[in-house]
């Protein structure tokens, strides 16, 4: 909202100052994200695992602030734990499938060949294959739990990561200081973990925190059909679920954990892109 | 130039089959018996054999695969084991449903993002342009599915309006079928259109800075009348390639948006064969999504191609 | 004549001059929409398990020579009556006349032959191919004759005889009857619109009283918000089980509609692997049904709708007796069990869930009240084939949660290879005189003599009866409050006003 306000006032300026307000509000937003996941280690509202049939779907309440959902549970609890949860699967995930992704990615820029051809072909088809569908199919695979999860969301972040490492990498691979390390004798292992992954980490970086945006909307998607988190481990998506059934009586329910999906999605979506300007202002348009 | 076509769709096919392979082998790994899920809990081994018989399950895997991979080239995608019917039938009636939800969704998207990419690129850095700006962060953020209770909550539980659910079929006439494809088809097109209308807002601005529009800004032509004349025909090109390369967005989004509104198509089949352990429903879907991306990813590679002669060497 | 139509005919008649006299009274309409929440996977019932096809054929498109009334007694259907001989091994059915099947082939002793070979032979397909054990042999004397020789006397061979898996299906119609159901019922199949509804209409052949519905459509709506929907814009008329019981407070004001409350034949319950360890020991068993307060698993699973059991057996039925408070909620008296038991600091176990609404909360609640004790629930939800396989098959569980659909299971605790691995020789030899007598006194004795060893062994943990949860438009009549066996029975149903 404030870049509502404070863009039109000083057109001149505007580069500059649109270039805060998505670090400043992501990074807030973020913030307070994982001041939730790190509340909810040490104090909840009531112990999590707590069931009281008596406040079945109640509203808002000095006992419950947020209301309590079909096994009376504290919905504030379960939202501090969801914001664990789901931070904790997607970081996992994104760095699993990041490791992966980049590791192929440099390989193929510094093998090129034929090598590259088959893993590009792959990224190609398994970044065109739709994330989610290859998460279902991952789960049923491998059984559901929270291992699973962060392996299919870790599967779909791989070839993101394999092109845009690639890319970069051949990128590097091209430049002068490259040719002075290969002259000088340097094998293509010491290059790429010595001077290519040092200077493609920015990007990499950037791209990492959309990729987070992405793995918290895979992981409330899959416990939203029930392949995700399973009980009794809180997710802002099976909650939402839940929530489906009893929309009639207690609507409240259905509007929280969406709201902290939406939150934590959008908090790391303007963190990216406030990255993004920060590292590389030329890049600004094309997303 | 027949030489590389003929080379790309050696490798089409060839992808196709190990698509087919890798999805035959995995699928056929998930657990659980489709024959035990026939006979419940009073089973016995001899009417489990029976039934494993009857579904095909005793014969080799090769054979089974090999029955599959020729079957599909004539339209036979084998029986569900579940169901008993044809799969082609199944995907057919799903067809019936994805398809024109997919096509509304595109519409949609279109008619809400093109309008506002539009306005906030001729405003650009003005109120109107951060506002959109503003909406399209917040479509990115808001997951469709949550979108999609949201309108249930609104237009069903509350409103009345429509149903919460469900698919009365197109021979239940043509408004029905549309109604109740309705919501399900806003709730995908919302964060398409937030994806598009940034698309369309950059691809402006991009060509608004190029040489040929400037020149003719400096000859007085004003900034409107640039952006009317030139920029938008110019910046359809990457809009529509971004809205293509979508559409797989759109078909991963139909397999959750279908389940939140209990749609019969495509999405839910496949989710539903999945939960089901209907193997020979689950790789045809697979390789029917693989297929259709491929396919998809090929013709853009062969317009590149043809459009732009450079392009063909990468 | 059909079994208790005579009364309902009547008072259907009376109901019928009564509004008649006025004079001006709108047609009372003849046909009848039924909403189902899941769609069948096909509609022959004798080559598959699913309730949700009895749930549309059962009565209404397929007869057995006897079928299931509401009270779960079996009634005369396609035979007239019978003969069981003194040692209780040969049973003469005497068929009915002018029988035809609804694809104009008449209905003979041989088809009862075909069915019953077909359904027990080496290429068996049936779910319930148990239920034909005991036949060695089948002679048609003539026409209109079925005797059965049995090879050890079957207690419940009649009620058997009348369940879905027990069908009479006809060798020129069997190939095709997934999709093309042919029986002998009141209903014959329309059409099937999939993912959408089912129709049936009156069949004018019928052998016995014609139904008063000239059609019947089983829509398919699986969404529950979509079911309250619909019945509200009149789309439906019943929802005999609806997807989600907290959904019924809305209509329990409403004089528009009737909810209709009563007892399935599922008796939910914890199945424990007497496989393993620590679940051999009885003390375990009760300490497991003491530290889980059932009522609060039939409120967070079942929105309050169900009735707390204590052994193996439909509250509904005769015979049953209660057992619900014999090791009541008691944190306190569990922990002091598992301590006798070498498991003071509890233990840990897997928790694995079909995928069915009630068996997931159910079990997620369980894991809250297990917590508590020290017994560590990891759940995990399986897809309905695996489950079957590793549960049913395989053995590979510590604990699940299920309700038991089938009439009169209680005797599966006694088999050696059910899935929950019981062993108690007097258990055994209760169920062996049980099957084997025929005399209703000694049954029902016996049932109540399961029912309690199974309720003070702790078997597994008796949860709770799963309720029939249904919504009516006010104004049908002969529908069922219970359903002792899975089915919609509409045969005499119709609208009174």
């Amino acid at each position: 909202m404030s870049e509502l306000a404070a863009s039109p006032a000083a057109p001149r300026r505007r580069r500059r100052l649109s270039l805060r307000p998505n670090l400043v509000i992501g990074t807030c937003l973020i913030a307070l994200m994982i001041a939730a996941a790190l509340l909810s280690l040490v104090w909840t509202p009531t112990p999590l695992g707590t069931m009281d049939m008596m406040s079945r779907l109640a509203g808002p309440s000095a006992a419950h602030w947020l209301g309590a959902d079909h096994f009376g549970r504290d919905v504030l609890t379960l939202l501090l734990v969801g914001a664990r949860n789901s931070l904790g699967i997607a970081f996992a995930a994104v760095l699993l499938g990041g490791a992966v992704g980049v590791f192929l990615g440099l390989f193929a820029a510094a093998r090129r060949g034929w090598a590259e051809e088959v893993i590009m072909r792959f990224a190609d088809f398994a970044f065109a294959f739709p994330a989610v569908l290859a998460a279902i199919i991952v789960t049923a695979l491998l059984g559901v739990g929270s291992t699973t999860t962060v392996i299919a969301i870790a599967v779909a972040n791989v070839p993101v990561f394999i092109r845009l490492s690639r890319a970069t990498g051949v990128d590097i691979w091209s430049r002068d200081f490259i040719l002075a390390a290969r002259s000088a004798g340097r094998g293509p292992l010491h290059i790429t973990v010595r001077h290519v992954l040092p200077n493609a980490s920015g990007v990499l970086l950037v791209q990492a925190t959309t990729q987070l945006a992405l793995a918290i909307v895979i992981e409330a998607g899959l416990s939203y059909l029930g392949l995700g988190l399973q009980p009794p481990a809180p997710s802002w998506g099976k909650m939402l679920n839940d929530a489906q059934t009893h929309m009639g009586s207690q609507p409240l329910l259905a509007i929280f954990p969406g709201l902290a999906i939406a939150i934590a999605v959008l908090g790391f979506n303007l963190l990216g892109d406030g990255l993004r300007d920060l590292l590389d202002p030329r890049l600004r348009r094309t997303r | 130039m027949w030489l590389t076509l003929f080379r790309r769709l050696a490798g089409l096919v060839t992808a196709l089959f190990v698509t087919a392979l890798v999805a035959f082998i995995l699928i056929d790994l998930l657990p659980g018996d489709p024959a035990l899920d026939m006979l419940g809990t009073q089973a016995t081994d001899e009417t489990l054999a029976a039934a494993r018989e009857a579904l095909g399950l005793n014969r080799s895997p090769l054979e089974r695969f090999l029955d599959w991979i020729i079957g599909i080239p004539v339209g036979d995608f084998g029986i569900s084991y579940r169901y008993r019917i044809p799969v082609s039938q199944m995907i057919a009636e799903g067809a019936a449903v994805t398809v024109p939800l997919g096509l509304m969704a595109v519409l949609f998207t279109t008619a809400i993002a093109l309008p506002l990419g539009v306005y906030a690129a001729a405003n650009q850095g003005r109120a109107g342009d951060s506002a959109v700006m503003a909406f399209s962060q917040i479509g990115l953020a808001v997951p469709n599915f949550w979108f999609a209770v949201l309108l249930i909550l609104l237009f069903a539980v509350t409103l009345g309006w429509f149903d919460a659910g469900g698919f009365p079929g197109w021979d239940a006439g043509f408004l029905p079928a549309v109604k109740a494809l309705l919501l399900p088809a806003f709730a995908l097109a919302l964060p398409q259109a937030a994806i598009i209308a940034r698309v369309t807002r950059s691809a402006i601005l991009d060509v608004m800075g190029q040489d040929f529009v400037r020149t003719a800004r400096a000859k007085g032509l004003s900034r409107r009348a640039a952006l009317w004349r030139h920029a938008l025909r110019n910046a359809m090109i990457p809009v529509v390639t971004v809205m293509g390369l979508q559409f797989a967005v759109l078909l991963a989004g139909s397999v959750i948006i279908e389940n939140v509104f209990y749609l019969p198509g495509l999405g839910r089949l496949i989710f539903l064969a999945i939960s089901q352990n209907d193997a020979v429903v689950v790789r045809n879907m697979v390789l029917l999504l693989a297929g259709m991306i491929m396919v998809v990813n090929f013709l853009v590679d062969l317009t590149y191609a043809l459009i732009n002669p450079r392009l063909r060497g990468t | 004549m059909r079994h208790g139509a005579l009364p309902s005919i009547l008072l259907a008649t009376g109901i019928a001059v009564a509004l008649a006299a006025p004079g001006v009274q709108a047609q009372v309409r003849d046909d009848l929409v039924i909403g189902v929440t899941v769609e069948p996977p096909h509609l022959d019932p004798t080559t598959h398990v699913a309730g949700s096809i009895r749930e549309i054929v059962y009565a209404n498109v397929y007869e057995g020579l006897t079928l299931t009334d509401e009270n779960g007694q079996p009634y005369p259907a396609l035979a007239e009556s019978w003969e069981i001989s003194e040692d209780g091994l040969t049973y003469t059915f005497h068929l009915r006349e002018g029988v035809t099947f609804h694809d104009g082939t008449s209905f003979e002793a041989s088809d009862v032959q075909f069915t019953y070979d077909r359904a027990r032979g080496p290429d068996s397909q049936n779910a319930g191919v148990r239920l034909f054990s005991a036949i060695d042999s089948i002679e048609t004397p003539d026409d209109r004759t079925v005797v059965i020789h049995l090879s050890r006397p079957d207690g419940s061979f009649i009620y058997n005889m009348g369940s879905a898996d027990a069908a009479i299906v006809s060798p020129e119609s069997v190939e095709s009857l997934t999709t093309d159901p042919v029986g002998t019922g009141p209903f014959q199949f329309v059409e099937w619109v999939r993912g959408d509804r089912i129709t049936l209409e009156r069949y004018d052949d019928y052998w016995g009283d014609p139904a008063q519905l000239s059609e019947v459509t089983f829509r398919i709506i699986t969404d529950p918000q979509a079911q309250v929907a619909a019945l509200r814009t009149g789309e439906i008329d019943v929802f005999p089980n609806m997807g989600a019981p907290e959904l019924l407070g809305e209509f329990e004001a409403d004089d528009d509609f009737v909810v209709m409350l009563g007892f399935t034949e599922g008796e939910a319950i914890l199945a424990l692997n007497h496989r393993r360890e620590p679940y051999s020991d009885v003390r375990v068993r009760q300490a497991l049904t003491h530290a889980v307060d059932r009522e609060a698993v039939i409120q967070g699973a079942l929105a309050g709708y169900g009735q707390v059991i204590g052994s193996h057996y439909p509250p509904n039925l005769p015979d049953y007796v209660d057992y619900s408070g014999l090791y009541p909620y008691d944190p306190a008296r569990a922990q002091e069990l598992l301590a006798e038991a070498g498991y003071a600091d509890g233990f840990e176990a897997q928790l694995i869930l079909p995928p069915f609404p009630y068996a997931r909360r159910a079990g997620e609640i369980i894991q809250a009240y297990y917590a508590q004790v020290g017994v560590d629930l990891s759940i995990e939800v399986y897809q309905g084939p695996q489950w079957l396989t590793d549960v049913f098959r395989e053995f590979i569980y510590d604990m699940t949660v299920i309700a038991h659909t089938e009439p009169f299971d209680f005797g599966n605790y006694a088999r050696d290879d059910w899935y929950i691995g019981y062993d108690n020789d007097e258990f055994d030899a209760v169920i062996e005189q049980y099957t084997l007598s025929n005399d209703p006194e000694e049954r029902g004795e016996l049932a109540r003599e399961a029912q309690r060893i199974l309720a003070e062994d702790a078997v597994v943990v008796f949860l709770f009866q799963l309720p029939k949860t249904g919504v009516a438009r006010a104004g049908i009549e002969g529908l069922w409050l219970n359903s002792p066996v899975q089915a919609n029975d509409v045969t005499e149903a119709y609208w009174a006003e």
